[in-house]
């Protein structure tokens, strides 16, 4: 086919003959020949009755041309469709419970699967986000720990495979002058740190090395939404300055809010400093763990294992330069995708597998129900047959309605997958990464458009299927009823898939609840309820306090607190906080020789609190005493240590009275004077398995100097209270405002809700699985009654015959509930089947829970035969009532 | 005579040689093709629009309305280049093949 013809093709099939030329043309032929005719001697009548028999009619003309030119298929298609919405609407409850349930399948679907792609599919929104890696410093009590300041510079200068590095910690600062103390959240970045994400400045530049020398004057780059919201976006805030804990920054960037990133202990903040900025005294020590994790970018060309070797050789040669901090130092590397989504990816894929599940029974559902409708349709086709339709016609226009169901079902789909999304998005768990890349866009409505379509596929072709194997003539004889047996046999074949599918959803959220009420029991080792935990920025002033001086705000500042109505008990904590923060310490015991390097120090979780910390917490007390007031600047070093640490290091001994060096505090001597319960730092479900857990707890006021004048720039607070918490928070509020107004309470959660967030996403994947399963357990229960109701109503006859035979109605309920339950327990015995070879993909969600628990399976089992049982309940009544009278003269 | 029935592809060849001689509308293409072939050829009912329609669609036959002469609306067909070319091709294919045919069919018993 050459050009010219292709384009008249196309003509053709968008602007064809109108039916009036054809005709016109037609007619002109015809009368022509007509009068031909009669020249030749007929009558006008018999002339026009040969012309009509010779050349034909003129109404068929436009049909003839239009199948002539090819446009007849099209022309069909529209008959079917315009058939199929008729159809549709006559059997209107039925079209609306397909559209309905289908539309739910379908949107649930788009919303995990937006979430799915947002998270897991879509790369990173960077320029060769394929170059983009994590980087932290693998150690023998951590394989992700932070990487020191030093080792950061030295990676950076002598590697040969990435083209930048980049080094990041989150802080906060407050910040003051520009009317109320604002908090402000922060990152120490090192220079270029922007320029490995290729980020972009909106304004301004970003640091250079310039600004990480010591000494040079501070610098900071602030976020767009910073800019417009304290400086009104002025296009001159380069160069102004901003007022952070006390010290002023001078503008030299700001960064745009179009950024979205967590990764590495980096998240975009309100404001971002120099490194080199940050005042703590053991920043340039290479054996120290501040906190900071890195970013890289490979080189082009560069694979991660060439990486790999590559960082192999550098810390190789710092582990021989520097034996006393760097021995048995590496460096960890993840690919940046991997690193921000990896540990979710598991989750969402089976959370996928879950939705594609209750698809498949929505689908089955329609699909017996489009059956079940087709053979009610027996007589209907049958004509059509002895008409002149062929198999290939009939089937055509079935699945064309049940395309049409399909993609309406799709289109109305989209509405609960928008309303969905933003639930889901609001509901989401803090720890998912990427939520802000997630949304509706084009790839996922493809992937709806693409299902809904597969879905009217696939559940038209089951009746399409059936009706093309029909004898026409016993469809004619029967009264249009249709073969029945084969019919019985695909419903139940398809209540069977419902009831499996359901089962091995209804099994998983099982798993999910035992799970969660399993995690929910686990003691964390301190009492949670009525704990309050909040920050206290303190006034610029008291950047350039002594220790003492510190020593006497924080004392006020604790008597002040202890004084709002309501507080039971105050204390300061810093150092770890259980499931909030952590915190690690070095320390050898007394008497022995101290370790040589930091590796082979002894490490412990360090919580530095105040004497009412206990009281507080409410953590079990178990040989000697807690911290008192008497532990003061003035009296010996007093330590008390968890079960953990004295069966650890004191086993089988009483460790009162035992003595430990402390090398944070300079390598100064403490006396052990207590034991208490061990607190569950890392979380209910993964502290057992932890390394690190031994614990001590230290008083605040016997700090040493460096440390308290780590903490003028605020602290943070756990108080308990009585009574209702709002009183109480509006207390503490003006309380610290009424000492001073350049004081801000802030980040105030309570202790209930940080427990509870440990455990969110494994609450959330319990909700979702949860939902699903019930949704299954719906669809599962609406099907099993419409198929049941179905088949009884054509076993009418069978059944009044049976009555008429002496069968009582107990009997014929029997048999309808004989029937459904025969059909139920082989759904169930093939969904444990399928249970117990799926659920083992789940075993990272579940705690304490094996994936094939037999109370789970046994319950979920009795509430699926009950749920089919009582599916089949109105169909069973409406049986047994049936005059046997009635029943034998219906047709 | 008896008429002789007509395959679709070969009416549609006449329906192009007949109008390779100029212009006509459609009864007029029908008389012509009568002419040629000395009526002795029969046109099922339908078959001759279908072809007109499918030549069309091909590109082969041109048409255009014109006032056929007791001034009724007609359209009025004629070949185009390609038709032309078309009409060469497929002439010289029938004749080739017939001559084989004709050449076969004739052969006498013994020189199979």
């Amino acid at each position: 086919m050459n050009l010219p013809s292709a384009f008249r093709k196309l003509w053709y099939s968008i602007a064809p003959r109108t039916a009036m030329d054809v005709e016109d043309e037609f007619r002109a032929t015809v009368h022509a020949y007509q009068e031909d005719l009669i020249r030749e001697g007929l009558s006008e009548e018999e002339a026009r009755r040969k012309a009509q028999i010779d050349l034909g009619r003129p109404l068929v003309q436009n049909e003839i041309y239009r199948e002539a030119v090819g446009l007849r298929v099209f022309d069909e298609l529209r008959g079917d469709i315009r058939y199929g919405f008729r159809q549709l609407r006559k059997s209107a409850g039925f079209t609306l419970t397909a559209v309905i349930t289908l539309a739910l399948g379908i949107g649930i679907n788009t919303a995990i699967f937006s979430v799915v792609n947002g998270v897991v599919l879509n790369p990173l929104p960077f320029s060769h986000p394929e170059q983009l890696v994590a980087l932290h410093e693998s150690k023998p009590n951590f394989a992700n720990g932070s990487i020191s300041y030093p080792n950061f510079l030295d990676w950076r200068k002598d590697n040969h495979t990435f083209a930048a590095m980049g080094l990041a910690r989150g802080y906060g600062f407050s910040m003051t002058g520009r009317g109320d103390a604002a908090q402000l959240s922060a990152e120490f970045l090192s220079d270029g740190f922007f320029g490995v994400l290729g980020v972009r400045t909106v304004l301004g530049r970003e640091f250079t090395p310039a600004d990480e020398t010591p000494g040079a004057s501070p610098v900071a780059m602030i976020s767009e939404e910073l800019w417009r919201n304290k400086f009104d976006g002025a296009p001159n805030v380069l160069g102004q300055t901003i007022a952070l804990n006390g010290k002023n920054f001078s503008i030299v960037g700001v960064i745009p809010a179009s950024l979205k990133l967590q990764v590495s202990n980096f998240q975009v903040s309100d404001v971002y400093a120099p490194i080199r900025q940050w005042g703590n005294p053991f920043l340039m020590f290479r054996g120290a763990g501040l906190g900071f994790h890195g970013i890289g970018r490979l080189k082009p060309g560069v694979t991660i294992e060439q990486a790999r070797a590559d960082l192999e050789r550098v810390t190789g040669n710092l582990a021989a330069a520097f034996p006393d901090d760097d021995r048995g130092i590496g460096a960890s590397m993840f690919s940046m995708k991997e690193e921000i989504v990896g540990s979710t990816k598991d989750f969402l894929l089976i959370l996928l597998g879950a939705v594609g599940f209750v698809l498949l029974i929505a689908c089955v559902n329609v699909a017996s129900l489009m059956l079940a409708r087709a053979s009610g349709r027996g007589r209907e086709f049958a004509v059509r047959a002895a008409l002149g339709a062929s198999r290939g016609r009939v089937t055509r226009q079935l699945l064309t309605e049940s395309l049409l169901l399909g993609i309406a079902a799709g289109a109305i789909g989209l509405l609960p997958a928008a309303f969905g999304l933003k639930a889901a998005l609001h509901a989401l768990p803090a720890a998912l990464p990427r939520a802000d890349e997630i949304g509706l866009d084009f790839r996922v409505f493809a992937f709806t458009s693409l299902i809904s379509v597969a879905t009217g596929i696939l559940f038209g072709l089951a009746p399409a299927w059936r009706v093309a194997k029909e004898n026409p003539q016993t469809a004619l004889k029967e009264g249009g009823r249709g073969a029945i047996g084969a019919n019985q046999g695909s419903l139940s074949a398809f209540v069977v898939v419902e009831v499996a599918v359901a089962l091995v959803l209804l099994t998983g959220a099982g798993l999910m609840v035992r799970s969660l009420v399993r995690l929910w029991d686990v003691d964390p080792g301190f009492t949670a309820q009525n704990v309050e935990m909040f920050s206290i920025s303190m006034p610029p002033a008291m950047a350039s306090a002594t220790p003492q001086m510190v020593r006497a705000k924080h004392l006020a500042l604790n008597e002040a607190l202890a004084e709002v109505p309501g507080v039971t008990a105050v204390s300061q904590t810093w150092g770890a906080v259980p499931m909030a923060g952590e915190d690690d310490q070095w320390f050898w015991i007394d008497g022995q020789p101290k370790p040589r390097t930091n590796n082979d120090m002894n490490w412990v979780i360090d919580y530095i609190v105040d004497p009412d910390y206990q009281r507080v917490m409410k953590i079990p007390l178990k040989r000697g005493r807690f911290l008192s007031r008497d532990d003061d600047e003035h009296a010996p070093l007093a330590v008390v240590v968890d079960e953990v640490f004295a069966s650890r290091y004191f086993p089988g001994q009483d460790p009162i009275g035992r003595r430990i060096d402390l090398d944070n505090y300079g390598g100064k001597v403490a006396e052990i004077v207590g034991v208490v319960g061990h607190v569950k730092q890392w979380g209910l479900d993964s502290d057992d398995a932890q390394q690190l857990r031994a614990q001590y707890y230290l008083s605040c006021l016997q700090a040493p100097d460096d440390l308290l004048l780590g903490m003028r720039s605020g602290s943070s607070f756990m108080v308990r209270y009585e009574g209702n918490l709002a009183p109480v928070i509006a207390g503490l509020r003006s309380t610290v405002r009424h000492m001073s107004n350049e004081q801000e309470l802030f980040g105030e959660q309570t202790m209930e809700k940080v427990v509870a967030d440990s455990m969110a996403s494994r609450r959330f994947a319990m909700i979702l699985l949860g939902g699903f399963a019930v949704l299954a357990l719906l669809l599962a229960c609406v099907g099993i009654y419409g198929v049941m109701a179905y088949l009884v109503s054509q076993r009418t006859q069978e059944v009044g015959i049976r009555m008429a035979l002496g069968a009582r109605r107990s009997d014929v309920l029997l048999l309808v509930f004989k029937g459904g339950a025969r059909v139920a327990a082989i759904g169930i015995a093939i969904g444990i089947a399928g249970a117990i070879s799926l659920t083992r993909l789940m075993r990272q969600l579940l705690f304490n829970v094996s994936p094939t628990d037999p109370l789970v399976i046994a319950a979920v089992c009795g509430l699926l035969m009950l749920v089919a049982m009582a599916a089949c309940f109105v169909p069973a009544r409406r049986a047994a009532s049936i005059e046997p009278m009635r029943a034998l003269r219906t047709e | 005579m008896k008429p002789v029935e007509l395959p679709q592809g070969t009416l549609e060849m006449l329906i192009l040689k007949a109008v390779s001689l100029g212009p006509l509308h459609g009864y007029g293409i029908l008389l012509r093709i009568q002419q040629i072939s000395g009526e002795r050829l029969e046109i099922l009912q339908g078959s001759f629009y279908t072809a007109i329609y499918r030549l069309e669609r091909q590109g082969w036959i041109k048409g255009e309305w014109g006032e056929s002469q007791n001034n009724r609306r007609a359209r009025f067909y004629s070949l185009s280049a390609a038709g032309r070319r078309q009409l060469k091709a497929e002439t010289a294919k029938w004749i080739d093949m017939t001559a084989v045919v004709a050449w076969i069919l004739n052969k006498q018993e013994d020189e199979i």
